[in-house]
């Protein structure tokens, strides 16, 4: 009775089926089906990537729990540990943005909460085709919207993210959502069945027909039929959660639970198999004891709905009535709804029959690996010694045009959307180069940024990939945090496409590469493929999101010039080459070639200096150099400056201004001192072999820039300020 | 001074105002839970932001009819101190015990931001540590807190000096722009008129030490807590 159609339904392969039959011993019904389907989607499974991501460092002193889990988490001290992940809601956001990206920051709430940390923090990393389109502009106000929605409600502030603009996002944008979350380090839950005789429990919303199938539909290409594919997409109840957090927090602080987890993708179906599989047990549920909010469900959609707002949690026997009660508290359901068995079995009934008989190592652990044809990226050729693009004619004016390009531009009409300083922590707003929060009772604070340089990995996916890597880590030494862990979000097309395959193989190896250098494990994270629409493919995104420890908040340093008078130096040095910079794009609409390399030993020195400095005090601002080059990272310079104080530059490099101003050479932050304190500063960076470079002064009204006894750039800070300020909001003026 | 915070279900800066009013302020602080009938014993109640029962209808709608808002009325009617901040503002309102309503801010988004605001009636036990027409810098984070209310009711208000906060520019000027929610009348925060009850949209307790950006908020808390003390 399962044929061809009722197969490609389900995006299963012919070889995968007969896979099923054989590890089963006889034909599953359609049931059975739908839970490999899920189980084994690209999305759950892993199944393309597997085999690359294993070459990621995952191991360190402070890691307690790295990949496999719902989070991983990191050791901070003080009995305290860190729990973060960072997840995609790709597809749905694009089908339907707004509850897209709500069930987005939902599902990854739940993920954090659910190993018994209140989560502390969300960050985003969206990225859009250009606002001159429409649609775009709509994709972006729901996507927004949704995060604002759900974030907000559930009193987590969204402190932080990244938002980048380009053409392949146009019908393929991404949505990753990234939270942290905070726990007692003696605290923390797995998902986990206990022994066989304990009993099952749903908590939480009631099931629905919502979301049947959002695996499967993650794990295909789009086509014009997409829209179509709207009733896949879940719909969201942010008060659901917060009441969920609340309950499910409250009856692990009191001991009264074994394990949990949470119903994300493939819902109960996931739920029960996994707990069971990790635990080496079979679990046994009724479908009729489930809440349900619709009649006639089948069984078949009790268990594929991806209704949110949902967990799934054992409990020993003589505890299921305080467990109750404590959810009776929130108001919500607290049902029991089967038993964990001996025998590793996944056995569902319904109706008085038996709906569901299978093995769960069939399905969580037998899932076919695939080591996917792949074709090699072409390697980057080198840049032509002489520049084919001709000097701007006006210095000042093509950096107002980068101010105001929306991936540079700033970013307050969006982010002011979100809440983020409930919980009273945040003490960096968004947009300074990482978001620090303080941790309370304590004299530290954590910083946390999330960035990737999707241009970069597409003209050349492994040096692209360990550039974003170092960016970040920059990024958190420009506020003074030492990294401890990472997460990644790897956003890919087709892996059955060779060409995508050897992105994606590039990618995980340089970024493991990039891992070990900077002595960070990667505790966990998510791959999205299938990221076409019609034939179209986004750029190799990977999206890093890293987290450090600022050990006295106090010494806690922001991008903004504080004083007039102060010495601006430059931490590492000019260099050739304009390839891959946001400069080609935004002038040129190139995306060319090589990007800028790196060197991660220069690199490494130059953050050290800069923490060191920071932790010697000898620091006054830091901001790293990035999209834009110098002169974007000196005008921000102003921007986060309090009283908006300018500065006068004099350069000397003997390079083309265009590379000068605009170039991306890695490795460098701009940081002004009190003059007092350059000396130091200058011997700190000699023992580093960082070159530094006294370029100017911070004080008057003016972003000034010199170059050879020329002037290159002479703007008020209020006139660029404006430009970069007003860029976003301006495509979406209500007339 | 024994302060109580109310928890519904869906408020999320409850934490924030427990910690502020125990561990900055140094009050004996305790959390009140909406289904109880029991103030216990507290000198004040206040009800933090969030999004008491989701907020789907009109914010602060469902929450007036919790258990614990019988009590907190009568407390109030005998003269005890309530104080309402953004989504407790909202309750205040719909609970009648502060006159107008709010609608949804006039851009239509949520806004979450620093703004100014300024001191319009320093006599209140609310504000007596404030000085008249000081300019004090705190968040707001709201979608609905676009102060509205029929003409004669505005006038009243006017009259009687019940408009505690305005919203204003760092120079503690009116204008449009720092109106950034669109409220009639610039209003930020009501008294009631015996002033034992007072509703604001900015969070003081999100601003009551330096390392988030501003302390301003503790001219509040500290006006509440020396009243007492008196």
């Amino acid at each position: 009775m399962i044929d061809k159609k009722i197969l490609d339904q389900h995006n299963l392969r012919q070889a995968e089926y007969d896979l099923i039959v054989s590890l089963i011993g006889r034909e599953p019904n359609l049931t059975e089906l739908g839970i490999f389907s899920a189980m084994w989607s690209e999305h759950c499974s892993y199944k393309s990537s597997k085999l690359y991501l294993q070459k990621l460092p995952t191991k360190g002193k402070h890691v307690i729990q790295g990949p496999g889990e719902n989070a991983g988490i990191i050791d901070i001290g003080a009995g305290l540990a860190l729990v973060f992940k960072i997840e995609s809601h790709n597809h749905p956001s694009f089908i339907e943005p707004f509850q897209g990206a709500a069930t987005g920051v939902g599902g990854i709430l739940r993920d954090i909460f659910t190993m018994g940390a209140r989560p502390i923090a969300l960050m985003d990393s969206l990225r859009f085709g250009p606002l001159r389109l429409a649609k775009n502009k709509s994709i972006m106000d729901g996507v927004i919207a949704g995060i604002s929605s759900y974030g907000n409600s559930m009193g987590v502030p969204t402190v932080g993210g990244e938002v980048y603009f380009h053409e392949c996002y146009s019908l393929n944008p991404l949505v990753n959502v990234f939270c942290l979350g905070i726990a007692e380090k003696d605290k923390i839950f797995y998902a986990r069945t206990g022994g066989s005789g304990n009993s099952v429990l749903y908590v939480g919303s009631k099931t629905g027909r919502d979301g049947i199938h959002g695996a499967t539909m993650a794990s295909a290409e789009f086509g014009k039929e997409t829209e179509q594919k709207r009733p896949n997409v879940q719909v969201g109840d942010p008060f659901k959660e917060k009441l969920l957090l609340e309950a499910c927090l409250e009856v692990m602080a009191k001991g009264l639970i074994v394990g949990i987890q949470d119903m994300g993708a493939a819902g109960l179906t996931c739920a029960t198999s996994e707990m069971a599989a990790k635990s080496g047990t079979g679990i046994e549920i009724d479908l009729d004891l489930v809440p349900q909010r619709e009649e006639g469900m089948n069984p078949y959609e009790i268990m594929l709905s991806e209704s949110q707002e949902r967990m799934l949690i054992a409990a020993e026997p003589e505890r299921v009535k305080s467990v109750q009660d404590v959810f009776a508290k929130w108001d919500l359901d607290a049902v029991e709804i089967g038993k964990v068995t001996e025998g590793g079995k996944l056995k569902v009934w319904f109706k008085g029959d038996i709906a569901v008989d299978l093995p769960v190592t069939a399905i969580i652990d037998l899932c076919p690996v695939y080591r996917r044809e792949y074709r090699e990226p072409a390697r980057p050729k080198p840049e032509a010694s002489t520049s084919p693009y001709p000097l701007p004619k006006d210095y000042g004016k093509t950096l107002l045009g980068l101010l105001a390009s929306p991936t540079i531009a700033d970013k307050e009409w969006i982010y002011r959307q979100y809440d983020h300083q409930v919980l009273t922590n945040t003490m960096l707003l968004p947009g300074a180069d990482a978001s620090v929060l303080r941790i309370k009772h304590t004299k530290k604070a954590l910083a946390m940024k999330l960035d990737g340089n999707s241009l970069y990995t597409h003209l050349d996916p492994r040096g692209g990939v360990i550039a974003a890597l170092a960016e970040v880590c920059r990024n958190l030494a420009c506020v003074g945090a030492r990294p401890v862990g990472a997460t990644n979000c790897l956003n890919f097309g087709n892996p059955e496409k060779p060409e995508i395959m050897g992105q994606f193989k590039e990618v995980t190896e340089g970024l493991a590469e990039a891992c070990a250098a900077f002595n960070i494990p990667v505790t966990g994270g998510n791959v999205s493929f299938y990221n076409d629409t019609e034939g179209i493919s986004v750029y190799p995104t990977a999206v890093l999101g890293v987290v450090g420890v600022i050990k006295d908040y106090r010494k806690t340093v922001t991008p903004g010039f504080k004083k007039e008078g102060q010495a601006i130096i430059l931490l590492g040095e000019n260099k050739d080459g304009i390839g891959g910079t946001e400069y080609l794009k935004v002038l040129f609409n190139e995306d060319k070639g090589p990007p800028p390399a790196l060197d991660l030993k220069r690199e490494i020195a130059v953050q050290e200096t800069c923490l060191k400095a920071i932790e010697a005090g000898l620091i006054q601002s830091a901001h790293d150099i990035s999209e834009g080059g110098l002169a974007v990272c000196l005008a921000e310079s102003c921007f986060f400056s309090q009283d908006k104080i300018g500065c006068r530059i004099d350069l000397k490099d003997d390079l083309r201004p265009d590379i000068l101003l605009f170039g991306e050479a890695q490795s460098r932050i701009v940081v002004s001192v009190q003059v007092s304190k350059m000396k130091k500063l200058v011997e700190l960076a000699k023992t580093k072999e960082v070159p530094t470079t006294v370029i100017g002064r911070t004080g008057g009204k003016n972003i000034q820039v010199g170059w050879r006894g020329k002037k290159l750039i002479s703007l008020p800070v209020r006139q660029a300020f404006k430009a970069w300020k007003d860029a976003i909001p301006g495509f979406f003026k209500i007339d | 001074m024994k302060f109580g915070v109310v928890v519904f279900p869906g408020s999320n800066c409850d934490f924030d105002t427990f910690y502020v009013l125990k561990d900055v302020v140094g009050q004996p602080t305790t959390y009140l839970w909406h289904k109880d009938h029991d103030l216990k014993g507290v000198d004040c109640v206040v009800l933090p932001g969030g999004f008491s029962y989701g907020d789907y209808l009109r914010s602060g709608a469902i929450a007036r009819f919790s258990p614990l808002m019988q009590e907190v009325g009568e407390f109030a009617e005998k003269g005890g101190l309530v104080l309402g901040i953004c989504n407790g503002f909202q309750v205040l309102l719909e609970l009648g015990l502060l006159p107008g309503a709010m609608l949804r801010n006039k851009n239509l988004k949520f806004l979450c931001q620093f703004v100014h605001i300024r001191v319009e009636n320093e006599k209140t036990r609310f504000t007596h540590k404030g000085k008249k027409g000081q300019v004090l810098k705190m968040p707001i984070a709201h979608f609905d807190g676009n102060y509205y209310a029929a003409p004669e009711v505005l006038k009243e208000i006017e009259t009687n000096k019940e408009v505690v906060f305005r919203y204003v520019d760092e120079k503690g000027r009116l204008n449009e722009a720092a109106n950034v929610n669109g409220s009639l009348n610039c209003v930020a925060g009501l008294v009631n008129k015996r002033g034992n009850v007072m509703g604001m949209m900015p969070h003081p307790e999100r601003a009551s030490e330096a390392l988030l950006g501003s302390a301003d908020g503790l001219v509040i808390f500290n006006s509440m807590k020396e009243m007492h003390d008196r």
